[in-house]
């Protein structure tokens, strides 16, 4: 199929950028998005053109790193999927198509459709772990039980890959998600209990200070989230730090 | 850093908004109850109606829930905007496209256009009401008209121990009125009696003016849309932002939310509508 794209262009952080126009033909509908860009960039590097600069890595749906806005969405069109996993025949011949990259004053753009994410970074850094030796000494994992129901959903809040389709889907480009994913996949265990208290107050402030915005409860987040995070984990966040910050 | 924490950061800006937003809805409650009265028409319903008014303007319950009222109002209005021009900083550069219907209901996008309106109607709503209640030299007083036995319909005021003073006795300057709703023996200058301020006359002659009475109650049933909208999300959104959220009872939170944001706005604007249409 044919398709026409209009892509965010810039040259780096201080670059104005805007959108610029490109066609493409006999893009197959068995193609990954990401796919679709590199036969682009094959052209554009064929023709001495400046290749557009885009995220990605695993190209399996797992590491997060892939991103795009496409036709107004986080990740494209289609639901549950990362935009390395998202596939052309989501898409008609002769569409057009809008790529953007995720805006957020806490994902500046470094250079096309490349943003930079480290923000994620210092929120996890400031409370996404738990304290535990593990030189030699490791307890066995089963000797602690848990319930099966909290085990379940620890791991569902878990697979949160920090790609930030919740941050670029939200109106307010609130990190509330990511951040009660990461907060609930510890809150629900007994080895995240023990710094609890300090690691949702330090994670929230943490948010804050990158210039996050706040939580209207739209709910775009999980609509757009590859991995179905639950805005669940955003209320346990909700009262975890409520009652965190009476302490 | 705890108590910092639940004053400034932005998730306890959406604790406060979620308290007093409730409250708000508590409220709206009382006072769509009370107003409902205004549904029924006749001396005696204007009656009930006043004396219900007076009951609120004058029982000190009453006063100390109107004042967390107003500074609910306040504190849920300046807390909004504080957070929506935080929220709008978060993203100073938008996209090109953004299809927001892909994924968001529209009046979780807009809860503060639809907040800045209500400010608006709630202003209004206390000029055209509360002001006068509280301020107007000249607000009427209830009257009612009885037969005294001898055929001829005489104007009585009523009184708030419940007797009734000859209208006749304020025109011929036997009683004065003063402190707007206070008769006084015009000679000795002692308090007679208290009379009722007719409320219900107010109401029912503001939506009836010839020259606005229509208009007005378009604006009010309008208002009450705009009011049905940022329930319609906000409801739901309260228990949220509190952390109230369990897959066992979101079903019966969601649906009674929709329910009140449907229906308390629908009662509150049948009131101007019938008043102008029907009465
Ligand atoms: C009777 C009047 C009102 C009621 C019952 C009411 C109720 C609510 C409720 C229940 C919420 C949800 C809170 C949450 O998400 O946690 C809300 C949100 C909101 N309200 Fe109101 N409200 C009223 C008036 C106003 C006014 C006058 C404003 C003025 C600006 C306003 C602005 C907002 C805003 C901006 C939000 C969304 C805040 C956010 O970004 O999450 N509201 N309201
Ligand atoms: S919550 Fe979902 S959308 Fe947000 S970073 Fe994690 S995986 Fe991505
Ligand atoms: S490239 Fe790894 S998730 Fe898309």
């Amino acid at each position: 199929m044919n398709l026409k794209l209009k892509i965010w262009r810039q040259k780096d952080a201080r670059d104005q950028g805007r959108m610029v126009d490109y066609n493409i033909s006999d893009v197959s509908p068995d193609m990954s998005f990401l796919e679709m860009l590199d036969v682009l960039n094959e052209d554009l590097n064929n023709k001495g053109e400046d290749p557009v600069a885009f995220d990605h890595d695993c190209r399996e749906g797992i590491c997060g790193m892939c991103s795009l806005y496409i036709n107004g969405e986080a990740h494209g069109p289609d639901r549950g999927v990362t935009t390395c996993q998202l596939h052309m025949r989501k898409f008609k011949d002769g569409d057009t198509i809008y790529i953007e990259p995720f805006r957020a004053k806490a994902f500046p753009v470094i250079k096309d459709l490349v943003v930079d994410r480290t923000s994620f970074d210092r929120i996890q850094q400031a409370g996404g772990f738990i304290s535990v030796n593990t030189s030699g000494n490791t307890q066995d994992a089963n000797a602690i039980p848990i319930k099966k129901h909290n085990a379940d959903l620890s791991f569902d809040a878990a697979t949160c890959i920090g790609c930030g389709a919740c941050v670029a889907s939200c109106k307010n480009a609130s990190a509330m998600l990511f951040v009660s994913a990461k907060v609930s996949q510890f809150a629900l265990l007994p080895q995240g209990r023990v710094e609890a208290t300090e690691r949702v107050l330090n994670m929230v402030k943490k948010m804050d200070e990158e210039g996050f915005g706040a939580c209207t409860n739209t709910g775009a987040c999980e609509v757009e989230c590859p991995k179905g995070i639950s805005l669940e984990n955003i209320a346990r966040m909700n009262r975890e730090y409520l009652v965190a910050s009476m302490k | 850093m705890a108590k910092s924490a639940l004053l400034k950061s932005s998730l306890a800006k959406k604790y406060w908004m979620a308290l007093t937003g409730l409250f708000l809805c508590l409220f709206l409650v009382g006072h769509l109850l009370g107003n409902l009265q205004l549904l029924a028409s006749g001396d005696e319903a204007a009656l009930h109606f006043n004396e219900y008014a007076f009951f609120m303007t004058t029982n000190p319950g009453v006063k100390i829930l109107s004042y967390v009222t107003y500074f609910s109002i306040l504190f849920h209005a300046i807390d909004g905007i504080v957070l929506t021009i935080q929220n709008r900083k978060a993203r100073p550069k938008g996209y090109v496209k953004n299809n927001a219907a892909a994924n968001t209901i529209w009046a979780s996008r807009n809860m503060a256009v639809l907040g800045t309106l209500i400010l608006v109607f709630i202003v209004t709503h206390m000029v055209n009401f509360w002001s006068r209640m509280h301020f107007d030299e000249n607000i009427p007083l209830q009257t009612v008209s009885i037969d005294a036995g001898d055929g001829i319909q005489q104007e009585f005021y009523i009184t708030t121990d419940g007797s009734y003073v000859p209208k006749k006795q304020v025109e011929d300057g036997t009683l004065e009125i003063r402190n707007r709703t206070d008769f006084y023996d015009a000679r000795a200058g002692v308090k007679y009696k208290e009379g009722y301020k007719d409320l219900y006359k107010i109401t029912v002659d503001f939506f009836k003016n010839p020259d606005y009475g229509l208009i007005a109650t378009i604006l009010y049933a309008l208002a009450m849309l705009v009011l049905a909208f940022h329930l319609y999300h906000g409801f739901g959104s309260a228990f949220q932002s509190m952390g109230l959220n369990n897959p066992s009872y979101n079903g019966l939170i969601k649906n009674f939310g929709k329910a009140f944001a449907i229906v308390v706005p629908l009662m509150f604007a049948l009131i101007p509508l019938y008043i102008h249409f029907i009465l």
